[in-house]
């Protein structure tokens, strides 16, 4: 499952993320900002009119926005 | 020994490290830009009690030594001592946000890892505490290995601890030998060190925190959030227009009461000429829209503050997406509607170097303040003042069609160029959700005052190097007898030569002219048309009202409707095409810019022209 098709308010462990699939300094940028491979991780917000980007997750205490391409990237697991 | 000791403040962005280095420093700071790069530097003096005087910087936020953005990359050169011209700190202040430990501890632990005598401070300790966190400095100093003090920026509450304690590591700064670095670790060592150090500083936690979770259900809702954001935007618009006309009225008053004093103080002559027609009348089209400036940093800057910006950009980032961009880009653009120099300036926050291009290239085609004045001229002359609808004027609507005409174009454009010059890595959207705040009215006015100082000095020096030129140009060579001096001069030679080219897209000789000294500035058009019309008043009303009927019977409204298509596009401002070669480094892009624009305008002039010639207009 990936991060992506997990719905607002529900709570999730990351299990691996694909780097390849991501910029270079966008997967530095998420790692930096502790999102990362074990990190757990929350859906606070998503989407604007009607679309499902972009995506507001919370991490620790701090609410990141993200697009769903990066979420798409994220292996989670319920938890 | 004389050499000026310096202390760095280094953190992750929001951590009210510039909260914090306004306190510390006042209102007295330094700016300017590190050589070569666009990112600014600021630096402040700090007197340590019995050890003199200290350079205080303020280096960009970071998340990290292992950089993403141009910003972070100053600050890690010139903590690493490679910044050239600038000398490494030799204090590091590392200021951590006290409700969000456990993220900004992994940065902490990387400047500390240099060996450089830190100190830290544990920042925002009230909002932790509102958020129902208390917290053991003791426990995190003896953690850290490097002294601890609470502080509060905005109440600057722990100053003079914190001001004691950088004398003391400065003081250890200078005997100590060579700074010698640490073991370097992973940063999922750093993260795991991170979550244990702040888990044993945290004394008790309680679960009554995030009290912005209820804010964000309304701002971020997919709903609800985007009407609120244009009712903002609507609400900040109207301000602009509506605020700014009494002070408008006022520097216009001052720039007469120092334009009759001239004249009256001075024998009649060159230099009086060129201080009133050129100085006065130059530097004063440029400070005039200063009101407006304010008026609307004065919005951004609290939506900064506040924390909503960001979440605007997270609302405006689909849109944006549609077209290549990120909601990153969407604060310059939203200050170029006052200006496009701060507006090109503002980008300087997006990471992605093809997205800040690309931002900048669109800047100027949102519709800034000196383009108004050639509309509301124009619109009044040509637009009869009739009603398309109930309360819906024709003459509004039309001013409600250029300015969107300028944003479909800015559009289109990006669209084009994310496929063309500036293709490639698809831009993402990364950004922190900072934690809503109040705002402080000391940091509102520092930043207004910078914002204001940085427009008036950059904008104020090229717009008085290129009024005087075109006041020259217009001067001479001295017309003859019963010859006029609009026709004689450099500049109507000028625009007779280049008006065969504006002839296909219906403009007259005069248009021709008038475009000649808009280039420094667009609503000097206005004034030029006035001088050729020979409408000689001193009564700045009266001169527009006089303009309006002599538009009104000389053009015709298909003339007049291309001259409004031509300044929805054209780059018709010197300072604009100066800050971007600043910003992007060369003349390339700056070249690139004039180009496409200027392609721009005569398309659309030109398509208007036809168009409404066709139409029997």
């Amino acid at each position: 499952m990936t991060l992506d098709s997990i719905g607002r308010g529900k709570r999730a462990e990351i299990i691996s993320i694909d780097w390849d699939a991501l910029a270079p300094d966008e997967g530095k940028r998420l790692r930096a900002l502790g999102i990362d491979e074990g990190a757990r991780i929350a859906i606070a917000h998503k989407g604007v009119l009607g679309s499902s980007d972009p995506i507001a997750v919370m991490v620790g205490r701090m609410t990141i926005a993200i697009r769903k391409v990066h979420a798409a990237a994220m292996q989670v697991e319920a938890i | 020994m004389n050499v000026t000791r310096r202390v760095a403040l280094v953190g992750n962005p929001n951590a009210g490290k510039s909260a914090l280095f306004n306190a510390l420093t006042g209102a007295r700071q330094k700016i300017a830009n590190y050589p070569g790069v666009t990112v600014e530097r600021k630096a402040g003096k700090l007197a340590l009690p019995g050890a003199g005087t200290v350079e205080l910087i303020d280096l960009p936020g970071s998340y990290s030594f292992d950089t993403t953005s141009p910003d972070e990359e100053v600050t890690r050169k010139v903590v690493m001592g490679e910044f050239e011209g600038e000398a490494r700190p030799d204090v590091m202040v590392v200021v951590l946000d006290a409700a969000n430990l456990e993220q900004h501890l992994v940065f902490a632990q990387e400047v500390i890892e240099l060996g450089l005598p830190v100190v830290a401070a544990l920042n925002m300790v009230d909002l932790a505490e509102r958020d129902g966190l208390k917290l053991d400095p003791a426990a995190l100093s003896s953690a850290l290995g490097v002294p601890v003090v609470s502080t509060v920026a905005v109440r600057r509450k722990g100053l003079d601890d914190l001001i004691a304690a950088i004398a003391d590591a400065e003081h250890s700064a200078e005997t100590m030998k060579d700074a010698e670095p640490r073991p370097h670790i992973t940063l999922p060592e750093r993260r795991l060190t991170a979550r244990n150090i702040a888990k044993a500083a945290i004394l008790s936690e309680s679960t009554e925190r995030r009290m912005h979770t209820g804010l964000d259900k309304f701002l971020l809702h997919p709903w609800i959030g985007p009407p609120i954001l244009f009712a903002l935007l609507f609400v900040i618009f109207q301000a602009v227009f509506a605020w700014a006309d009494p002070f408008i009225g006022l520097i216009e008053g001052a720039g007469e009461a120092a334009n009759d004093w001239v004249v009256a103080a001075m024998p009649e002559g060159f230099v009086r000429d060129l201080i009133t027609e050129g100085l006065l009348a130059g530097v004063g089209s440029v400070i005039v829209f200063l009101p407006q400036i304010i008026i609307l940093f004065a919005f951004i800057l609290l939506m900064e503050s506040t924390g909503y910006m960001a979440r605007a950009a997270f609302v405006m980032d689909r849109l944006m997406a549609s077209v290549g961009l990120s909601g990153r880009s969407f604060i310059p653009l939203l200050s170029s509607f006052a200006c496009a120099i701060p507006g090109i300036m503002a980008t300087r926050s997006i990471a992605d170097p093809k997205d800040r291009l690309t931002t900048i290239l669109i800047a100027p085609l949102m519709t800034c303040s000196a383009r108004l004045p050639v509309y509301a001229v124009i619109i009044a002359a040509v637009i009869p003042a009739t009603t398309v609808g109930p309360g819906i004027g024709l003459q509004g609507l039309v001013l409600f069609a250029l300015y969107v005409a300028g944003i479909v174009g800015a559009m289109i454009v990006a669209l084009v160029l994310r496929r063309t010059v500036t293709a490639g890595a698809a831009s993402g959207f990364i950004m922190e959700l900072p934690r809503y705040q109040l705002p402080r009215l000391k940091d509102l006015l520092i930043g207004l005052w910078q914002r204001a100082w940085v427009f008036l000095r950059r904008a104020g020096t090229i717009i008085f190097a290129a009024t005087v030129v075109l006041w020259l140009l217009l001067t001479f060579p001295k017309a003859g007898e019963g010859e006029s001096q609009l026709d004689a001069s450099y500049a109507g030679q000028i625009s007779a030569a280049v008006h065969p080219a504006f002839e296909p897209i219906g403009f007259n000789q005069e248009m021709t002219l008038a475009l000649v000294p808009a280039m420094a500035a667009r609503e000097v058009a206005v004034a030029s048309l006035a001088t050729t019309y020979a409408v000689d008043s001193d009564d700045e009303a009266e001169t527009e009202e006089a303009l309006r009927g002599q538009i009104a019977a000389r053009w015709s409204l298909p003339t007049a409707l291309a001259f409004l298509a031509w300044f929805v596009f054209a780059p018709q401002c010197i300072s604009t095409i100066a800050v971007a070669r600043r910003e992007t480094n060369g003349w390339k892009w700056p070249v690139v810019m004039l180009t496409y624009l200027f392609a721009l305008a005569y398309i659309f002039a030109g398509a208007t022209y036809w168009l409404s010639v066709w139409l029997g207009l």
